[in-house]
């Protein structure tokens, strides 16, 4: 179905207006990042790059180890990452193409985690951590993350589309169960553990409740939890500096999204559809 | 198999158990031409099981044991339904339920409304650039919380926010968007839609996919506009997308945090505090861990009470069923 002229001038209208205000608070964050504070907070609102970034990064440098927190963002947000994507991708495999006593239950038992908002656990996990000597450690930010209800969910999904044909045909050539995962199953279904990892690895990356509760030590800091540090009413606030952070902060998971966002936007849509 | 064998020698009533799990473990399960051991597929889930048990299983359970409890560090004291009673008794707590009610009746609406929209445009076959269009209105996405709502603190700023300088160009006057409690609910109505409608945009793109042309075309020549069949083939077509949608932006509203603690902390007053923020107050400032449990239930049950809701309200009418 094509459209009038005057239609088309609307849609285009509509999705640039729609484009301008998507990227305009990442635009600004970019922006800001390169303002002084007088020029953040100047009428009417400066829109084009000052050169004061450099400035702003070293005066962030010296109020928060924010290379360290960087880095801590980026081993949190991975490990936990590798570690959904493999179990899920097993449990999810042995979901789809085996028959064992309690499955059922068990596969019952992860969708009903699901739905249970995160901060259900918030409370026994802390006692946990307490109970560990784990606050201010980096096992504190990630053991309970290592796996999750939803990746199984997506794996097993996406497993049950595997062709019986090609675990049979390994099953014959006398390879293990576990050989045949690794080298049969896994390669085939790489696009769907990249959609469920950079989906993983968003989310954990902007993990903010837990951090909060559980980490004060400035040298364990992730990014989002840096930035709200800095951005605390009651102390005297530089934007600047924040919005340098922020600015630095974004590029590991822009680097993320642009490797990978045609698998991002799939597993979007197989993990809503199929759903 | 050497642990087995290590308990062998090590006592005889380890040996008959074992001997059983032995005998178990040579058992096999018929699969096509072969067979595989039957404990293999336990093999794959049980590492996973471990780590699912005590830090998400544990916890859920463990959180409905705390919401009957007084709890303190010395020792805690069963107290029955208290803590509930004391929940459902707090103002504090129906206002941050009111306050997301409000997000939840006229924010998810209007968002998925524009996300509809803007999912059609994106579909619309004589657009060119389209996979650029879907991938800029994605962009919010992957930003994390704390980041764009530090970016909207300067937006939403009553002197220097860009917010009320455009305004400015409708005539209106300076609006104070963190001090107002209706402008501080608007605030966090623009915030969350915007970090979620190209989501769901992409969701339900997805979804318009898969409706067949033909009818559009059939309804063409049935004489029928563009806003009818919007409303009358596009809208009934979605529905179960849409519904995927509303269920994942009312759980989503359910749990608001990071917005309001940054932009607002809650206020003016309590105009924007949400039932998380209401929580966290109890649990991690004054560490009535407790109350804050039987909170917790209480949200979770709302947040499933209303999931059901939606599912059934959707049902009937539904063109795939």
């Amino acid at each position: 179905m094509r459209s009038s002229v005057p239609m088309k001038f609307l849609i285009y209208a509509f999705l640039i207006v729609a484009v301008i205000v998507s990227i305009y608070p990442i635009y600004w964050v970019y922006v800001a990042s390169s303002l002084s504070d007088s020029q953040i907070f100047h009428y009417p609102p400066s829109n084009w790059f000052g050169s004061n970034f450099l400035d702003n990064l070293r005066s962030l440098e010296s109020s928060m180890p924010v290379w360290r927190d960087l880095a801590n963002s980026v081993f949190v947000s991975g490990i936990t990452t590798v570690s959904v994507v493999l179990f899920s991708s097993m449990v999810g495999f042995a979901f789809a193409k085996y028959e064992f006593w309690g499955k059922r239950f068990l596969f019952f038992v992860v969708l009903i985690t699901i739905m249970i908002p995160m901060q259900t656990t918030l409370i026994p996990l802390f006692l946990i951590i307490t109970k560990l000597h784990w606050q201010n450690s980096y096992q504190a930010l990630i053991v309970p993350f290592l796996v999750n209800g939803f990746g199984v969910f997506f794996m097993r999904q996406q497993m049950q589309a595997f062709p019986e044909e090609l675990l049979e045909a390994a099953r014959m050539d006398g390879s293990g169960e576990f050989k045949t995962f690794f080298r049969v199953v896994v390669p085939n279904i790489l696009p769907s553990m990249a959609a469920l990892g950079i989906l993983t690895f968003l989310q954990q990356w902007s993990n903010f409740i837990w951090p909060l509760v559980v980490i004060n030590d400035r040298t364990r800091f992730t990014i989002p939890l840096m930035l709200q540090q800095l951005d605390q009413p009651g102390n005297v606030i530089h934007y600047g500096p924040i919005f340098a952070g922020a600015a630095i902060g974004l590029i590991p998971l822009m680097v993320v999204f642009v490797c990978l966002q045609r698998y991002f936007i799939s597993g979007i849509y197989s993990g809503s559809v199929k759903g | 198999m050497r642990l087995m064998r290590v308990a062998d020698s090590q006592s005889v009533a380890m040996e008959s158990k074992s001997s059983v799990l032995k005998r178990w473990g040579n058992r096999r399960f018929r699969f096509g031409t072969v067979s595989i051991p039957i404990w293999v597929p336990y093999a794959f889930i049980i590492p996973f099981f471990v780590i699912f048990i005590i830090f998400m299983l544990y916890p859920i359970i463990d959180t409905f044991v705390l919401s009957f409890e007084n709890w303190s560090s010395m020792g805690s004291k069963w107290v029955g339904l208290q803590n509930y009673k004391l929940i459902i008794t707090d103002p504090g707590f129906w206002t941050s339920l009111l306050n997301d009610a409000f997000v939840l009746l006229v924010q998810v609406p209007v968002m998925l409304f524009i996300a509809t929209v803007l999912a059609v445009a994106l579909n619309n076959k004589s657009i060119r650039f389209k996979w650029l269009f879907r991938l800029l209105v994605f962009f919010p996405v992957l930003v994390d919380a704390v980041t764009y709502t530090i970016a909207f603190q300067i937006i939403f700023n009553t002197n220097f926010g860009v917010l009320n300088y455009l305004i400015h160009f409708l005539g209106i006057g300076n609006i104070n968007w963190t001090g107002n409690p209706w402008a501080a609910r608007m605030a966090i109505f623009i915030v969350v839609t915007w970090r979620w409608t190209g989501y769901n945009a992409i969701i339900l793109l997805s979804g318009l996919q898969s409706v067949p042309d033909e009818l559009y075309e059939s309804a063409v020549v049935d004489g029928a506009g563009k806003v009818t069949s919007f409303f009358r083939i596009t809208i009934p077509m979605l529905r179960p997308i849409l519904l995927f949608c509303a269920i994942l932006s009312t759980v989503g509203t359910l749990q608001l945090f990071t917005e309001p603690y940054i932009l607002t902390a809650g206020g003016p007053g309590t105009a924007t505090e949400t039932p998380m923020l209401y929580l966290y107050g109890i649990g991690f400032q004054n560490y009535n861990f407790g109350l804050a449990s039987a909170g917790t239930y209480i949200l979770t049950t709302i947040i499933g009470i209303l999931s059901y809701l939606q599912i059934r309200a959707s049902k009937g009418g539904d063109y795939r069923a």
